[in-house]
């Protein structure tokens, strides 16, 4: 066999491709104390991270799936699971040291060009481990740090000890417990004081061998009056059996600090995705989560932001769009425990062709948070008639100084609109595509032009719905 | 051909949700002719311009419709539209998210059958918003999305001066506009109005007449035309009112 990568199906999900598994390092199916130490001695970790992941591993199974999750859950077989897959021991800074069966799927993905062109640094993994990272030399000088989680580790053993597991404890919920246990991979970013980063890094993600489990960590710390946005997305093969995708993202946004994080979460439909992300903001902080979700079976995450000082504010901007087969449970979660602190959740979700979108939020005001403010709007709109959307906010508020506004909105793609823009000219379906274009412009322009284009182009292809 | 008239409607019978609101309702109009519809709520005005232009909330349940001698009836709207077809809506919905220069770009394109370079079009635009006296931030607003009613009429009028339809259908583009803002869009209509163009009118009242001089004038009675005549009879309704016509034709016909 070549390392030429095979096309299974052509068809709307153009990222489906999968080359050869070439794995170095194939752990073995299943999960056990011996293959989390395994995953340890193979990583040259400290003591205390092996003891981490054993404790977490404990808490996994101690735990349950949320009453309130998808029945879907259930059909996740845990000893039918690659829990750790080693492509290559090496993560390269040059492109032209990363294998080239690898290199040839993210030339694919268009990862190295959009390097070139508008990023400020790369991360590239590939199914269990960081193959490549590079981040521009004049941000390095001032003394950014944008690594592999694992190097990161390596290098920065003091930063990671400090923080890691400290925004979402490996108790936390069912899925960070087991990311906790057999983590690998994902990016350690921090960022000095009073840095900007003025254009955007970005990781991507790619799933390669089939049944695999993807555990990426995510470690952002933003100093005091430093800035940056991180971006990442991701992708696999479609496969006839399942993967599982469950990260771990913790952010902390120091005093005075702006980071954005975007997400473009384009899984193939059989890839479970089950992510805890969370962030603290402190004294006049900003945190926005941009989170797009359009591929994978069945996902469930729900950004939060603990807005932990006074002056902090909170942004969710969250989309999903759900095609056949697929449950985008999302939403998102801000916690006010600070006065003087504000949020905003802006939801928009369109389903369609029987496709199930969810939109779950917690708001909670903290007794004792004086002036508190928050916005809170969720839009569904249901493609066709068989689709559906169902929306699960929850509000605890133990304050009285608090003004909040929720408003929440279902409506079907309308008969008057399209025949408005039909008498205009346009096909049914381009009158259609425009109706959601415009539906999801509030999301779209919040992105980078580049992303805001790709993000566009993968609704058209949802609308299209060559699936199935 | 082209003796043959612009739009020819032939005893046309159209209902909605199994309600008949047109009754055999007969008409035809020729390049360069301006014809308005008056009549009373009810009488059928806004379905007669739905059907034309093939909403499909209602139904041709008789009769026949020809544009440039080519049935219509069978055809959904976005081929009318590309044929030249065009309806100025009474009460024109809101694309949220959507701004008016990229519908404009699309609905013309799709109307081309080609994409007119941006450069091009940009000067189209400006050009069209002049000629309407429309301030140029309109283009980066959403469709109809927060428009006034008076900004929502002229918003229908810049589409139609940007697509250049061969036959345009006017349904009560004067309701709920103050004169000013009547006046600004009569005139974007005269500028528009070519010799190579039909141009109907459908209205409740006879001052958007004033403004905008139609050749003929028919009168709309429980969906059918009672009467037609010159812009005389839009006065002569202004006098007596539908009431009194329509009791002057019951009389006229048991006599």
């Amino acid at each position: 066999m070549t390392a030429e990568a095979g096309l299974i199906r052509e068809d709307a999900y153009k990222y489906g491709f999968f080359d050869p598994e070439e794995a170095l390092f194939k752990a073995n199916k299943g999960l056990t104390p011996e293959l989390v130490s395994l995953i340890s001695d193979m990583k040259d970790e400290p003591q205390w991270m092996r003891e981490f992941r054993l404790r977490a591993l404990d808490y996994f199974r101690a735990r349950e799936d949320p009453a309130w999750g998808s029945p879907q859950l259930k059909d996740i077989d845990f000893d039918n699971i690659h829990y750790f897959v080693r492509a290559t021991d090496r993560d390269e800074q040059s492109w032209d040291d990363v294998p080239e069966y690898i290199r040839r799927t993210f030339d694919k993905l268009g990862i190295p060009e959009a390097e070139k062109k508008y990023l400020a640094g790369v991360g590239a993994q590939y199914d269990s481990e960081v193959v490549y990272h590079n981040i521009r030399e004049d941000l390095e000088k001032l003394g950014v740090i944008f690594l592999g989680m694992d190097q990161g580790l390596r290098e920065h053993e003091d930063i990671v000890k400090e923080y890691f597991g400290t925004v979402v404890p490996p108790n936390d919920n069912r899925y960070a417990s087991l990311n906790s246990a057999v983590w690998s991979g994902g990016s350690f970013i921090y960022v000095p004081k009073g840095v900007k980063v003025d254009i955007p890094l970005q990781a991507y993600f790619r799933i390669n061998t089939q049944n695999m489990g993807q555990f990426e960590r995510t470690l952002i710390i933003a100093d005091e009056g430093s800035q940056v946005h991180y971006v990442e997305g991701c992708t696999a093969p479609i496969y006839s059996s399942d993967s599982l995708h469950s990260a771990v993202v913790e952010i902390i946004v120091k005093k005075g600090a702006r980071v954005r994080y975007t997400t473009i979460q384009n899984w193939s439909n059989n890839v479970y995705n089950l992510v805890t992300k969370r962030a603290a903001a402190y004294q006049d902080a900003v945190m926005e989560w941009v989170d797009g979700n359009l591929g994978s079976k069945l996902t469930m995450k729900y950004p939060s932001v603990y807005l932990m000082e006074p002056g902090a504010h909170g942004e969710i901007l969250s989309l999903a769009f759900a095609g056949a087969g697929q449950h985008q449970d999302a939403g998102g979660k801000i916690v006010h425990a600070a006065s003087n602190t504000t949020s905003t959740i802006i939801s928009k979700s369109l389903s369609k062709d029987g496709g199930r979108t969810s939109y779950r939020g917690l708001l909670k005001v903290y007794e004792g948070c004086e002036n508190v403010k928050s916005n809170v709007r969720c839009d569904a709109l249901l493609l066709d008639e068989t689709s559906r959307s169902d929306t699960y906010p929850t509000m605890e508020i133990d304050a009285p100084d608090v003004h909040i506004q929720h408003e929440a909105y279902v409506s079907k793609l309308g008969e008057d609109q399209l025949f408005y823009l039909m008498s205009r000219g346009l096909s049914e379906e381009a009158a259609a595509k425009m109706i959601v274009n415009g539906f999801v412009e509030p999301i779209v322009k919040e992105l980078p032009m580049e992303y805001a284009v790709e993000l566009n182009r993968l609704i058209e292809l949802q609308m299209e719905g060559a699936i199935g | 051909m082209d003796n043959r008239p612009l739009l020819e409607i032939n005893d046309l019978h159209a209902s909605i949700g199994g309600k008949e609101i047109l009754k055999g309702l007969s008409l035809s109009i020729r390049k360069g002719e301006i014809h308005a519809i008056m009549g009373p709520n009810g009488s059928g005005k806004s379905t007669l311009a739905n059907v034309l232009m093939g909403s499909p909330s209602y139904q041709v349940t008789g009769g026949s419709v020809l544009f440039r001698g080519e049935p219509l009836t069978e055809l959904t709207p976005d081929v009318r539209a590309r044929q030249g077809l065009f309806l100025a809506f009474q009460y024109p919905v809101a694309i949220p998210g959507v701004t008016m220069v990229n519908f404009l770009r699309q609905a013309l394109n799709a109307k081309r059958g080609d994409d007119l370079p941006i450069r091009e079009f940009r000067e189209k635009l400006f050009a069209k918003m002049d000629l309407l006296k429309v301030d140029q931030d309109f283009a980066r607003r959403y469709v109809n999305d927060g428009f006034s009613g008076g900004e929502k009429k002229r918003a229908e009028m810049l589409q139609m001066a940007m697509l250049e339809p061969s036959m345009a259908v006017l349904d009560e583009t004067d309701s709920g506009l103050d004169i000013d803002a009547l006046r600004t869009v009569a005139e974007g209509v005269n500028a528009l109005m070519n010799p190579e163009m039909g141009l109907l009118l459908i209205t409740h009242y006879q001052r958007l007449l004033n403004y905008i001089k139609p050749q003929f004038v028919h009168v709309l009675i429980d969906g059918r035309i009672v009467r037609s005549g010159g812009p005389e009879l839009a006065e002569e309704l202004e006098e007596t009112g539908y009431d009194e016509m329509e009791a002057a034709l019951a009389a006229s016909a048991s006599a």
